[in-house]
């Protein structure tokens, strides 16, 4: 890293400082908020210090059961999104990966048809084909089950790209030393282009754990029950037309999905840099 | 250890013939080396022995089996790529123990194969680092370990010393005959460095488009090349061609009338080769010709010298040994020793 001495060095750090300020406080207020009760939040006049009232807050929202959600408390929300972010995020990893070993490696024919097809579902957003997937998981009988929320997700043409191009720049001469040392498809995959991926993965986990938390609309529309809906799914429920709304639990929920996917980029911020940026060769 | 046989080799790619047909017995033991310009096909031919590339027509041996449709990993060799082709996620030790391991050797016979190379090749110190925290010649000895430890019964170099800087070229390939000597095994090495072919090498291939110009021990090619290809190719500064052509009675004569002490088929036209360390200067009473001086490199060991042959004539380099003071511009009288012409036909390039 460069580093810059000299009349100027301030600047940087106040536009760090500003974006921060900009980006940080609505989630310092959430945060606040859920340390409150609703009429304190509604007063009008809200404090930015915290109140007194945060484990009792985040402890009713984990246990008790909420009459918005048919008296499913949120701890099974979390657990539902963890599963599906983690099926989604980790199902997409081993599809792409296999896809594009096959075909990156692998001379069949078909092959650039393959290719093709899988790179023209870029083309198409999630929304556009979301009625036909719909129905199509309804005719499976997926709706209300695990296996709904995720697997439709899990197709993924961007992470096989990305290890399209990775195994791309994997030299010839390693697989053909691979051939001779007797490495199998199978063995070369494991011994060779897995330790090689393995930062690569780690920046795709992170990418699509967060990608699968963040999902709404196929959640909203796969789910019917309240005990298999998702957490984000979940706050837009306790919003309630009527003043009835628990603004001091709707924060306290928002703060506790923000905290997995933060949790999970905070983990692996040195692996998951270290997959954008370097190729390691 | 092991013969490796090619009979009637060839090899295309969607029709268009890049190897037409090679044959060649390598003993066991030699070390036989592959030579030529880039494209040659040489790669490709070593491809072929490993079992990278397939064979199109013809057979290739390693001892009495026909290895055609034998897998590499099952033909008992062991390659050395020009890049290294190390695996760069694991160490030393691992790079060199995997095929072992796939092999599925003991865990002690391992370590003491490993221990064996390592000692042999000076890399006991560096078992435990990775590829990217070793120099490009250490990561050349690791290449080197990785094919040792198989014990095959034939090495394959794929231009090893390519990627190395000059003076580490010079030490490895010390290394690698040495080597190659200590172990006995049948090695077949491809370069287009004709120094390193020379050196190395019990035999040589030369190859041009896919065709064996020539295959026999170094000082043989130096000596008797069998075509114009040959000739050019072998020896360094590279040899001299002038055009002439045979009389009605068999003498032959240089473009610029020069007449030589050799003889070719009457009526014939003949390329003329001879090379720069065997031109001498000769007594202005005995000059077959004169070098009109232009340029004159003084290398200490010898002295490259460039002119042409008469006034405007074709270019033609002389090579002395020491330091030999000559002006540019001078006017040199030189002398062709009859023994070391080689004549070759203009219309076929081969040998007469």
């Amino acid at each position: 890293m460069e580093s810059r001495s000299g009349h100027l060095s301030w600047l940087p750090h106040l536009i760090l400082v500003l974006g921060l300020a900009l980006v940080g406080f609505p989630i310092y207020v959430t945060f606040v908020g859920s340390t409150m009760t609703t009429p304190e939040i509604l007063s009008g006049h809200m404090s930015l210090i915290p109140g007194g009232h945060f484990v009792e807050n985040y402890l009713a929202a984990l246990t008790q059961g909420m009459p918005q959600l048919s008296g499913v408390p949120v701890a099974r929300l979390m657990l539902n999104s963890l599963i599906m972010a983690l099926s989604i995020a980790l199902g997409k990893m081993l599809i792409s990966f296999l896809s594009a070993y096959a075909i990156v490696f692998f001379r069949f024919p078909g092959r650039m048809v393959c290719f093709w097809m899988i790179f023209l579902t870029l083309m198409l957003p999630v929304e556009v084909r979301i009625v036909p997937t719909f129905q199509v998981t309804a005719n499976l009988g997926l709706i209300d089950t695990y296996g709904g929320l995720a697997i439709p997700l899990i197709a993924s043409a961007t992470a096989t790209l990305l290890f399209r191009q990775f195994f791309l720049t994997i030299p010839d001469e390693l697989i053909e030393a691979a051939r001779l040392d007797g490495a199998g498809p199978l063995r070369f995959l494991w011994d060779v282009l897995l330790p090689l991926s393995r930062t690569n993965l780690a920046a795709l986990f992170v990418i699509l754990f967060v990608y699968g938390w963040n999902q709404y609309l196929w959640p909203l529309l796969v789910t019917n029950t309240a005990s298999m809906t998702t957490l984000v799914v979940g706050i837009k429920s306790m919003l309630t037309v009527d003043a009835n709304t628990p603004w001091h639990l709707v924060m306290a929920m928002a703060i506790l999905a923000m905290a997995p996917p933060a949790a999970v980029v905070l983990l692996m911020q040195r692996w998951f840099v270290k997959g954008l940026v370097d190729a390691e060769k | 250890m092991a013969t490796v046989t090619l009979s009637a080799v060839t090899k295309s790619y969607a029709g268009n013939a890049v190897i037409h047909g090679i044959d060649c017995v390598i003993e066991d033991g030699e070390f036989v080396v592959i030579v030529g310009p880039s494209g040659c096909g040489k790669s490709t031919l070593l491809r072929m022995v490993a079992g990278l590339e397939a064979i199109t027509g013809g057979t290739i041996a390693i001892g009495d089996r026909v290895v055609n449709q034998v897998e590499p990993k099952d033909r008992d060799i062991a390659m050395v790529f020009q890049n290294y082709a190390l695996y760069p996620h694991m160490t030393v030790f691992q790079n060199m123990a995997y095929g072992l391991k796939i092999r599925g050797l003991s865990r002690d016979a391992i370590r003491a194969r490993v221990d064996k190379a390592a000692e042999i090749l000076q890399l006991g110190a560096l078992l435990e680092r990775t590829p990217r925290q070793l120099s490009g010649g250490q990561r050349q000895r690791v290449a080197m370990g990785r094919a040792i430890v198989r014990e095959p019964q034939v090495f394959l170099f794929d231009e090893p010393l390519s990627n190395l800087d000059a003076k580490l070229r010079v030490q490895m390939r010390v290394e690698i005959k040495r080597l190659q000597q200590r172990l006995g095994t049948t090695s077949i090495y491809v370069t287009h460095d004709q120094t390193e072919a020379m050196t190395l090498a019990d035999r040589l291939i030369v190859l041009n488009g896919g065709i064996a110009e020539q295959i026999g021990r170094p000082i043989e090619l130096y000596e008797r090349p069998a075509s114009l290809f040959v000739a050019g190719f072998i020896g360094s500064p590279a040899m001299n061609f002038l055009d002439g052509a045979a009389g009605d009675d068999g003498r032959v004569v240089l473009a610029g009338g020069t007449v030589l002490a050799a003889t070719a088929p009457a009526g014939s036209g003949v390329t003329v080769g001879i090379r720069p360390e065997h031109l001498v200067p000769a007594a202005e009473s005995e000059a077959a010709a004169h070098l009109h001086v232009d340029m004159v490199e003084l290398l200490g060991a010898d002295t490259i010298v460039y002119g042409t042959l008469g006034e405007g004539g074709p270019a033609l380099l002389l090579r002395l040994a020491g330091i030999a003071q000559i002006a540019a511009g001078t006017r040199l009288p030189l002398g062709f020793p009859p023994e070391q012409l080689h004549l070759f036909d203009r219309a076929t390039g081969k040998r007469l």
